[in-house]
């Protein structure tokens, strides 16, 4: 009785995964195939043009938006300056630059999908039934098995690194626009209604204005989570810092490791503070 | 024509909603239908009409549907059954569209918590209800503006929510509903989140802005001072149903039933009571066919010690007291005018009773009701003490 497990075959389900991936990805190759191409060669271009901005025009920007983000404090301008400073004299300005356009990239995607989810969540229960155990499954799957699919449908480089980013990153853009828009005040959203506000007036003159905090506060995480998906990535060889880490990893390096982390730390650090700033802002 | 007809209004929460209709219909209990059908009766056909230029106020206690009344007049609930004429169209059947266009021309609603939008200041608040039918910038600022100094917040256009007083931002509630010029303003509970001196400013305020622009307006209140000092109308609601509609006074002297007497047990009354209420029709003498004898007589008659004279045309002239009567007949004199007395307080027929007790505490005879120099009535001091007793009938109907 113990044993039945015995008598039952094993479901094939690791087959049947790796069948409906390839399915997909022969598919969908006629998607799949430009996105690779062009979208690739675009983001590459991209973050070329970046890495050929001076450093010094960089910093200078990234200094005076700081200030200007902080409410006119020095603190976080001091640091961008330095920490920047540091980065490019270790000569890993270049690697800091592609990281930093595969976090952006992905986490402008990873809005634009997310927070019109988000509102489909808000505004349908049975939307929100299906949604959460999804968000729930993309989260909670460890984020290397992303890579597989991920180079299955994209090969290797930037463009799958930004795909698995995407799926471990969008989430809290998800639900915390989903949270911010229920939590706005049931007399407010009346008030809306009561004046004759159609359904979109009500969304975009009433419900996300006020949900607005909350909503930056999910895309501050979710460029969190991009940005830690800049080592993993790394993996399946999306250029930046991350493959500078990986390859420190490799050659037991401890030292390149570190100061490529170090580059890692400050490239958050500023992003975090930057897109904070917009979720505390007037709230 | 009634500006809102609302007839056989009902709204079920939950489950089960033809059943408990059903119930409903045999006239069980909001408590019954609950236990029966485990649905919960917010309104139980509520059936009103509402005259232009009324302030008709629903008042009732918590849970017993006054809100939910007020959203189904605007569909912000959508009733279960019945009906709500506005201009003698239905809105519980009414479209996505026609509604639209009575919430943004015909009614408007302030709020409880006032329920501005905090991202926008003042003016932008005051402008929503233009903003949303697409009216063109300049055009709603101005209106907005015009609505704003009317309730007295010129100065105030640039500033946030967040740094308006508790009644300031109410005020801002009241221009953003004003600012659309609909026909029916519905104030649910619009005064309650106000401290007692503010509500009382407020209130008066209203009653100012009301004579002038003759709103009709529906206001939700649980606090029966309220509902006496501004309403024309009240109905009075109990577990989802209208137990009682009437004038403040009818409802405060003829209470339909052990509720309705309950509720209005504590009210001060002298602050309802006019002298209207409590006047009686006086024994008067006509200056100009009686003489000293002839008041004499009706004084003795009546067991009282003076009399009010008039002329033909019931115009006030003063009075006479019996003393002055025995004088003026022992001296022969023929006239009332030798010994009319002219310094008895008058006051107006709606004059409230609180301000009678102190005129009746220090006149010598009784106090005269007087409109337009005419002589209504006349107030006894007993009347006065007994009325604020409860113990007395009342005029009702107003002349």
């Amino acid at each position: 009785m113990l044993n039945f497990m015995e008598n039952i075959k094993e479901l094939p389900l690791a087959d049947w995964v790796s069948i409906f991936t390839a399915w997909i990805s022969d598919s969908f190759a006629f998607l799949f195939d430009p996105i690779k191409n062009e979208f690739g060669d675009g983001l590459e271009e991209f973050a070329d043009l970046l890495a050929a901005v001076p450093p010094v025009i960089v910093i200078i920007i990234v200094a005076v938006l700081a200030f200007f983000l902080s409410g006119k404090r020095f603190g976080l301008a001091a640091f961008s300056i330095v920490g920047l400073l540091l980065v490019w004299n270790q000569g890993l300005w270049e690697e800091l630059m592609l990281s930093f356009s595969l976090v952006l990239v992905a986490s402008l995607l990873s809005v634009v999908i997310g927070v019109p989810i988000g509102i489909l969540m808000s505004k349908s229960k049975t939307a929100e039934s299906i949604i959460t155990p999804v968000l729930d499954f993309m989260q909670t799957m460890p984020a290397f098995v992303y890579l597989i699919p991920a180079v299955a449908f994209f090969s290797i480089g930037m463009v799958p690194g930004i795909f698995a980013s995407l799926i471990f990153a969008t989430p809290p853009t998800v639900r915390f626009t989903n949270l911010g828009i229920r939590q706005v005040s049931d007399e407010l959203v009346e008030a809306a209604e009561a004046f004759g506000s159609t359904g979109a007036q009500k969304l975009f003159k009433v419900e996300l204005p006020m949900a607005k905090a909350t909503i930056m506060a999910g895309i501050n995480q979710t460029v969190m989570l991009a940005l830690s998906m800049v080592v993993i990535a790394s993996m399946i060889g999306a250029p930046g810092l991350g493959r500078e880490v990986l390859s420190a990893l490799q050659r037991a390096d401890v030292g390149t490791g570190f100061v490529a982390g170090l580059g890692i730390v400050i490239l958050a650090i500023i992003i975090d503070r930057f897109t904070q700033s917009f979720s505390t802002k007037k709230a | 024509m009634p500006v809102i007809k609302v007839e056989g209004l009902s709204k079920v929460f939950g489950k089960n909603v033809k059943q408990a209709l059903k119930l409903l219909e045999q006239g069980k209990t909001k408590d019954e239908v609950l236990k029966q059908t485990g649905s919960t009766v917010g309104v139980n056909r509520a059936s009103f009409e509402v005259e232009a230029g009324e302030i008709f106020v629903i008042m009732g206690l918590s849970g017993s549907g006054k809100s939910t009344l007020v959203r189904l007049l605007n569909r912000l609930i959508d009733p279960t059954e019945g009906h709500v004429f506005v201009d003698g169209e239905d809105l519980a059947a009414m479209n996505k569209k026609d509604l639209l266009r009575v919430r943004r021309t015909k009614m408007s609603m302030v709020f409880q918590k006032f329920a501005l939008f905090p991202f926008r200041s003042i003016l932008e608040n005051a402008e929503y209800g233009l903003e949303v039918q697409g009216m063109a910038k300049e055009e709603r600022s101005k209106k907005a503006r015009t609505s704003l100094e009317m309730v007295g917040l010129g100065n105030y256009m640039e500033q946030y929510p967040s740094q308006l007083s508790g009644g300031m931002q109410q005020r801002v509630g009241l221009a953003r509903a004003l600012a659309n010029d609909p026909e029916v303003l519905l104030m649910d509970e619009a005064f309650s989140a106000l401290d007692p001196l503010i509500r009382k400013e407020m209130q008066d305020e209203l009653l100012i802005l009301q004579e002038s622009m003759k709103k009709t307006i529906i206001f939700i209140t649980h606090d029966l001072d309220e509902a006496l000092r501004i309403g024309d109308k009240i109905a009075l609601m109990k577990d989802g149903s209208i137990v009682q509609i009437g004038s403040p006074e009818e409802i405060l002297m003829n209470p339909a039933n052990d509720y309705v007497e309950k509720f209005v047990e504590d009210v001060d009354r002298s602050k309802v009571l006019t002298a209207f209420n409590i006047m009686k029709r006086p024994e008067t003498v006509n200056i100009d066919k009686h003489g000293p004898r002839v008041a004499l007589e009706r004084m003795q008659k009546e067991g009282i010690s003076s009399i009010y004279v008039t002329d033909s045309t019931r115009n006030l002239k003063g009075y006479v007291t019996a003393d002055d009567a025995v004088i003026a007949l022992r001296s022969d004199v023929k006239s009332l005018a030798g010994i009319l007395k002219t310094d008895a307080p008058t006051v107006a027929k709606d004059t409230l009773m609180n301000a009678i007790f102190e005129i009746s505490y220090n006149s010598p005879v009784p106090i005269p009701v007087v409109e337009d120099g005419k002589l209504l009535g006349i107030i006894v001091r007993g009347a006065v003490i007994a009325a604020l007793a409860g113990s007395v009938e009342v005029n009702l109907t107003h002349a």
